[in-house]
């Protein structure tokens, strides 16, 4: 064999070895979205949106404390650290810009956006749940606002930075203070980008289950006080699918669809909001 | 006026900015303030000793931290051969027609939540393990390779990122002097963009070790460290999801917070050395 033949076989084996690998891990991901939608679908049905957990067996059982306790959760959570994540986020690209403190602070951050989430959750524990003696509505909703102010805050610092700097130079010839040129040009300029940005934190939070299991808690019943424990879907679906019963696990499979569903939703809007930038 | 508004603004943002650097301190000193029972009655026994029996308040984290050690390098052992596989698929191989819609497939699965794996995990995979293997399909094998599939899309889409970097010149140079694909990937991707995807591996590797749901399903939560890895088993995370709302008494808390303490250091230092050591540089290079 020549030298040429040998490094084109090489070539042909290592091609075809990678190519393999990628179809074998592509097909195990495709294998839990086939079982996921399949479950979803068959499970889904509009007792889920109309009644509250029930013993196994009753068939008028649903969701609907688990969705109302999401969305309140992860709603009072993002109304909580959107807007600080955005304000630290503007101090950094605005303000501190190269500097040792804001540098840290990025650093940081960066860590904080993949330190565990459980250990987010044992820390509301000793600081929110043991101290006022309950499992609450608003220990989950604090949780989740810290996992959730370091993806912010490095989305948002990231897009003010793409901003131009002349944009801002023209704003202050004008006479603009700075808190007017960063409102009402440099907000302007990055609104798609910091959009998306919020849109995929969301996403990110709106998954989290290991965060609410020690804070939020369960509930079978529909509550809207943030101060009792409350459901959500993703620890309803951990608590069902960890039963020994069909139509609960069932019932998991639909509490997975819907939550997929919402995040996946989020993700490819928030892709869109960017490719509609780009495409301008 | 407007120069107190423009001053209340400046210090706002700086104060909420801060605010982040004083919540991480704030949980390091919580965790170690509720560690501190446990530090004090075991000292480092806690960190040698397997034997966790809440009933005679013994608490021994070694079966924990080491389950966290091994499923973690289980899982990093099946994905990475894979997610590089994947990487150079997408970034060599791959015709442009499939190069967006299978990458951006891949960066989907990655926002799938965590929790959805573990349930696959424990519906779909646990019975094959159970029929292979015999035993009850629960334990360190099921949980590393479910954690290898649900770190899989991260650790792909990071790796071919890293990949990207490689300035399409050089490549373009290697192809012209005769290059095969497989010369270009191993002489001029390789070596330009080592520090980056070795970065990505660490990243994945930090998010796999703090990771709870994909494995709470199928680890079995047993504080016993066994060569069998088929047989149950128990990791940090594990633990702390199961066990946090059963604990009752000061000492069994106190563990569970080093545990966490323990857990947090883990993956801080992981992600800290990938993110700085080996991705800043890539940064500084572009």
């Amino acid at each position: 064999m020549t030298t040429i033949e040998k490094r084109l076989l090489v070539n042909r084996i290592v091609l075809g070895l990678s190519s393999f690998s990628a179809i074998v891990g592509l097909g195990f991901l495709f294998w839990i979205l086939y079982v996921l939608v399949a479950n979803g679908i068959n499970a889904l049905n509009w007792n889920i949106f109309l009644f509250e957990g029930a013993p196994p067996g009753y068939a008028e059982s649903g969701l609907k404390q688990a969705l109302i306790g999401q969305f309140l959760i992860v709603g009072v959570a993002t109304l909580i650290g959107v807007p600080l994540g955005l304000l630290a986020g503007t101090y950094l690209s605005e303000y501190g810009q190269k500097s040792k403190i804001a540098e840290i602070i990025r650093d940081i951050s960066d860590i904080m956006m993949s330190a565990p989430s459980i250990v987010i959750g044992s820390f509301i524990y000793a600081v929110i749940v043991m101290p006022m003696g309950h499992f609450s509505g608003w220990a989950g909703v604090a949780a989740l606002a810290i996992i959730m102010l370091p993806i912010i805050l490095r989305t948002t610092d990231d897009m003010l930075q793409l901003v131009p700097s002349t944009l801002r130079e023209a704003a202050f010839a004008l006479g603009a203070p700075k808190y007017k040129v960063i409102m009402q040009v440099v907000y302007r300029g990055a609104k798609a980008g910091v959009l998306t940005g919020i849109l995929l934190g969301i996403a990110r939070v709106g998954g989290e289950t290991a965060p609410l299991l020690f804070t939020s808690f369960n509930d079978n019943f529909t509550n809207y006080n943030l101060n009792e424990p409350m459901a959500s879907l993703t620890v309803t679906m951990y608590n069902y699918a960890t039963s020994p019963y069909e139509d609960w696990q069932a019932m998991g499979w639909a509490a997975a669809f819907i939550l997929s569903m919402f995040i996946l939703g989020l993700n490819i809007l928030g892709r869109l909001i960017l490719l509609k930038k780009k495409g301008r | 006026m407007t120069v107190f508004i423009d001053k209340l603004f400046a210090n706002t943002t700086r104060l909420i900015a801060l605010a982040v650097l004083f919540i991480v301190a704030w949980i390091f000193t919580v965790l170690i303030h509720h560690s501190m029972d446990a530090i004090h009655a075991f000292g480092f026994d806690f960190i040698t000793q397997d034997k966790w029996a809440p009933n005679l308040e013994k608490f021994g984290g070694f079966a924990a931290i080491a389950g966290s050690v091994i499923s973690t390098f289980l899982a990093m052992l099946l994905s990475v051969p894979f997610a590089i596989g994947v990487a150079i698929f997408l970034s060599e191989i791959a015709p442009a027609k499939l190069k967006t819609p299978v990458g951006v497939s891949i960066e989907l699965l990655a926002a799938i939540p965590s929790v959805i794996y573990g349930m696959w995990g424990l519906f779909y995979f646990v019975p094959i393990i159970r029929d292979i293997f015999g035993g009850l399909g629960i334990g360190m094998l099921t949980a590393g390779i479910i954690l290898a599939i649900m770190i899989l899309p991260f650790m792909a889409s990071v790796t071919r990122d890293a990949m990207n970097t490689t300035p399409d010149i050089l490549k373009e140079s290697a192809y012209a002097l005769g290059a095969t694909k497989w010369d270009v990937i191993k002489d001029v991707i390789i070596p330009y963009a080592k520090a980056g995807i070795i970065g990505s591996l660490i990243l994945a590797l930090g998010r796999a070790v703090g990771e709870t749901m994909a494995v709470t399903f199928v680890m079995g939560n047993v504080h016993k460290v066994s060569l069998d890895l088929t047989q149950p088993a128990t990791s940090i995370p594990v633990t702390l999801a199961n066990e946090f709302t059963e604990a009752d008494g000061q000492l069994y808390y106190s563990s569970l917070f080093e545990l966490a303490l323990i857990l947090m250091v883990m993956s801080f230092v992981i992600i800290a050395v990938a993110k700085f050591y080996f991705l800043r540089r890539t940064r500084s290079v572009k």
